[in-house]
């Protein structure tokens, strides 16, 4: 074998090697959203941006955390809460429409104004936009640190095809591969 | 541009008029599977962003946007499956 040759298939098998190790660091297709606020509208937002992810067949984790936990409560579910769990619970909206809006809320007159414009517009509530997103795979991991910090119980939590509890490793494991990561 | 596309053989029509944004394009989404490679898919939609919307997703999802024009109030926005 000429000395060419053998420099050439040096040089291929080590253009392999990076290639194959540049497609393991690829980026998947895929969007990562950090969801903390816990308004109605940013809630929304988060899940419209969710959704035109999915329309586009990417893969979509949702990390639900502090205020945003309370978009996930079930009303007509009880769980055992101790004390601080319990005036949490109170303090806290009891489920997604019942969050408040960033902007104009106006002492509780914001929300039901908003949301009679949306219906006026055919535009979906959060309720709705949380089952469209169940229905195209959209994940939800919740965080269990700031649900132990408020006292919240898996039991409480909204019946969603794709959700599971995780901590920030989780999350940091997710925005690591993926495409684009973003905190509302 | 209109004429023509009046005179399509649509094989999908998708009916979004009167939801918003991401109504059409999540209905769209849904409605591709039925629709045969090499059919025209039309997206009725009253939210003019859907036109732009349905440009840059056929695109993205190797299909072709093939048209739009304004009906009575709505648009009609047609898109061709390519595989």
């Amino acid at each position: 074998m000429s000395e060419e040759t053998m420099n050439q298939e040096e040089t291929i098998k080590s253009l392999l090697a990076r290639v194959e190790t540049l497609e393991e660091n690829a980026p998947n297709d895929s969007l990562c959203l950090g969801v903390m606020d816990g308004d109605y509208d940013k809630t929304m937002a988060a899940f419209i941006i969710a959704l035109g992810a999915a329309a586009y067949d990417m893969e979509v984790d949702m990390f639900f955390t502090f205020w945003g936990l309370a978009a996930l409560r079930d009303p007509k579910k009880k769980a055992k809460k101790d004390f601080l769990g319990k005036m949490f619970g109170a303090m806290l909206p009891k489920k997604a429409s019942k969050l408040p809006l960033s902007k104009m809320q106006m002492m509780g007159m914001g929300p039901p104004m908003i949301q009679a414009v949306m219906k006026m517009h055919k535009a979906k509530s959060l309720d709705e936009l949380m089952k469209d997103a169940g229905e195209f795979g959209i994940r939800i991991h919740v965080c269990t640190m700031a649900m132990d910090v408020m006292g919240m119980k898996k039991e409480e939590m909204i019946d969603y095809p794709h959700i599971d509890y995780v901590g920030v490793g989780a999350f940091v494991g997710m925005f690591q591969e993926a495409k684009q990561c973003w905190f509302m | 541009m209109s004429t023509e596309l009046q005179a399509l053989d649509v094989a999908v029509e998708v009916d979004a008029r009167g939801t918003a944004c991401p109504g059409p394009l999540l209905d769209a989404k849904r409605a591709i599977g039925d629709c045969p490679v090499g059919g025209v898919m039309c997206v009725m939609s009253s939210d003019e962003g859907t036109i732009i919307d349905i440009q840059r997703w056929s695109k993205k999802m190797k299909h072709e946007y093939v048209g739009d024009y304004e009906d009575d109030g709505y648009w009609r926005v047609f898109m061709k499956k390519n595989g």
